[in-house]
């Protein structure tokens, strides 16, 4: 285990060392530059002057100066679009609200999918078991943006509840959390329900309660925790989503998340904010799935997360 | 998918009434499909026509009327520009569906060779695609569209002369080539323990080339999990698409998809005082029911391949 461990942490600055080089490459490669485009052409003095200030005058020199400034200083440079700032502002103003959201976001689905899986599974062909499965068809049928213009007009729009956008207070949390919750919400209660199905047909859980162990108990704590396990699995690709899904979300409800500042980033050509937001895309999500895998070994023993696969 | 799964097989034929309900899914899902690719494709004749009134940059006076019966073409109501909305969603739907396909098809021509030469050759080979396949997991999966977009867009503008056929190319090349690390693995999963078999190694004692082999002797025992995934896939596709329309870096104007066609819809129609629900609703709708019919064939297609699979969860 601890071999093992050591060897993904070691691992782990390789594979983000190839990914600062594909990025770089194909944010170099793409033509247009933060420098002047096609309608609004520099003239060469400034664009010299603009390339000089910001280490860029040829491929070699960027690529030679700014990975070097990220190891010797961990700072990923001025950025080529936001006057005054350098990236590292931005990623500290916005990398906050993106963990929140995306925490957030992974908690409502975790709660409220597992809840109603569980709910589902007991009663199977029931009410709250098509309604489910309701809400699941929607979660993996309608494009996030969607969705999140339904509960924006919904309740926002009519019943005046909730803001409409902005970040700040607990409330302009609520909406996008549940925006960006809907489909990984959907596939929990999905997985929980199948997973608790096959686990209440055990005889461990017959023995349980005929031994009088109270029905909730039995529910809870012997069958729930087995039928969690694919569940904790899936949360390593609902990681990945919460993250991607957030550039959408965070677009709708005007949030100055990181998801915000990579898509700009990618429209304003501007090369040194590609780079540092998908750098901790790339860290956050390594990691995260370092911990799903560690995680798994906790909760069920029998598996062996060092076998190859 | 580990090394010691069985190699899937007809013998573990699954109960009747389960096989019923799969039927029924296949059935349903393929014949929406069916209808809706007739339907978009069928009407090309007159979307693509610029006298019709369904021509899909037709510019009208009628801007944003709300739907009626009086004509075909007011069925669904107008867009912004006095677009028939019937004929936007019927064009906006074959190019959905063929950048859905395209990409399926190429992530699928990919993931199917990776994995078969990860599999098949082991050793350093199947090191370092995997490893491939493990970065592009680690990057967030749109974000790399976003990336190899923004390098091959204007690149392809010059080669192909023509704005929107390397609009349509690019972004048909970005998805696919970010997607294929699933069906990659899945392949080679399949190869490691379909290549220890006696049949495999009685070609190759036999002296039939490699490239023989992998055709003739492990591709027709691959089909199952290829086409599941390869339906899998075209759904995936076609919500990349809409999300990336969405964040204005798809599909571009005049050229409609179902994506755009929502994302355009979205603001007008959530407009409080004067909700143009017309514009959000068909696109949506045609998309959901989409999105929907592909999950249902590949997830029948799944169980009737592998019954051990069991995917009731949708």
């Amino acid at each position: 285990m601890g071999r093992f461990i050591a060897w993904r942490l070691i691992e782990l600055p390789l594979v983000l060392a190839v990914i600062y080089l594909v990025t770089f490459t194909l944010a170099w490669v793409a033509p247009g530059t933060p420098f002047g485009n096609s309608e609004r052409k520099l003239p060469a003095a400034a664009e010299k002057a603009l390339r000089e200030q910001f280490h860029a005058t040829s491929d070699w020199q960027f690529l030679g100066y700014y990975p070097r400034r990220l190891l010797l200083h961990g700072d990923f440079g001025p950025s080529m679009s936001y006057d005054g700032f350098t990236v590292n502002d931005i990623l500290r103003a916005s990398l906050p609200i993106s963990i929140t959201l995306g925490l957030f976001a992974i908690l409502i689905a975790l709660v409220v999918g597992c809840g109603v899986g569980v709910m589902a599974a007991l009663q199977r062909g029931g009410i709250l078991d098509g309604l489910s499965l309701a809400v699941a068809l929607i979660g993996i049928s309608l494009p996030s943006f969607v969705v999140a213009g339904l509960l924006l007009a919904v309740f926002s729009d009519r019943l005046h509840w909730l803001p409409s956008g902005g970040w700040g207070t607990l409330k302009q949390l609520i909406l996008p959390g549940f925006a960006l919750a809907t489909l990984p919400m959907a596939y929990i209660a999905r997985l929980t329900r199948v997973a608790m199905l096959d686990t209440l047909g055990n005889d461990y859980v017959r023995t349980a309660r005929a031994k009088g162990l109270t029905r909730s108990d039995v529910i809870w704590r012997h069958a729930f925790r087995n039928a969690f396990l694919p569940v904790f699995t899936y949360l390593g690709p609902a990681a990945a989503y919460a993250m991607t899904g957030s550039f959408v979300v965070e677009t709708v409800f005007n949030i100055p998340g990181l998801g915000q500042h990579f898509v700009n980033g990618v429209k304003n050509r501007d090369q040194t904010l590609i780079l540092g937001t998908v750098m901790v895309y790339a860290a956050m999500l390594l990691v995260l799935n370092l911990i799903v895998d560690l995680g798994y070994a906790m909760i069920d023993p029998r598996i062996d997360v060092t076998a190859k696969q | 998918m580990t090394a010691m799964e069985p190699i899937l097989s007809q013998e573990n034929a699954p109960a009747a009434d389960f096989r019923k309900s799969v039927d029924m899914r296949l059935a349903i899902g393929g014949g929406i499909l069916l209808l809706l690719f007739v339907a978009c494709v069928g009407s090309l004749p007159w979307t693509l026509n610029s006298h019709s009134n369904f021509y899909y940059d037709h510019q009208g006076a009628d801007s944003l009327q709300a739907p009626s019966g009086a004509a075909l073409w007011t069925v669904m109501g107008t867009s912004k520009l006095g677009q028939s909305m019937l004929g936007e969603c019927l064009f906006g739907g074959v190019i959905s569906l063929m950048i859905g396909l395209s990409a399926a098809a190429l992530s699928v021509f990919l993931g199917v060779g990776i994995g078969l030469l990860a599999g098949y050759r082991g050793g350093w080979v199947d090191a370092l695609l995997m490893r491939t396949c493990d970065i592009l997991y680690a990057l967030p999966y749109i974000l790399l569209v976003i990336l190899f977009k923004l390098a091959l867009e204007k690149r392809l503008n010059g080669l192909f002369g023509s704005d929107m056929a390397a609009n349509l190319i690019v972004l048909f090349l970005a998805i696919g080539l970010v997607s294929w690390p699933p069906m990659a693995r899945v392949i080679r999963g399949q190869v490691l323990s379909l290549r220890t078999l006696p049949f495999v190694e009685a070609a190759r004692a036999a002296g039939v080339p490699q490239g023989r082999i992998f055709t003739r002797h492990l591709l027709p025992n691959l089909v199952g999990p290829i086409v599941v995934y390869a339906t899998l896939t075209v759904p995936q596709a076609i919500l990349q698409e809409s999300f990336l329309s969405f964040l204005g870096i798809g599909i571009q104007k005049p050229l409609p998809t179902w994506g755009s066609l929502a994302s355009d819809g979205l603001t007008l129609a959530l407009n409080p005082i004067a909700s143009c629900w017309w514009l959000l609703v068909f696109p949506c709708t045609l998309l959901g029911v989409t999105l929907l019919a592909l999950n249902f064939v590949g997830d029948g297609l799944r169980d009737a391949w592998d019954p051990r699979r069991n995917s009731k969860m949708i």
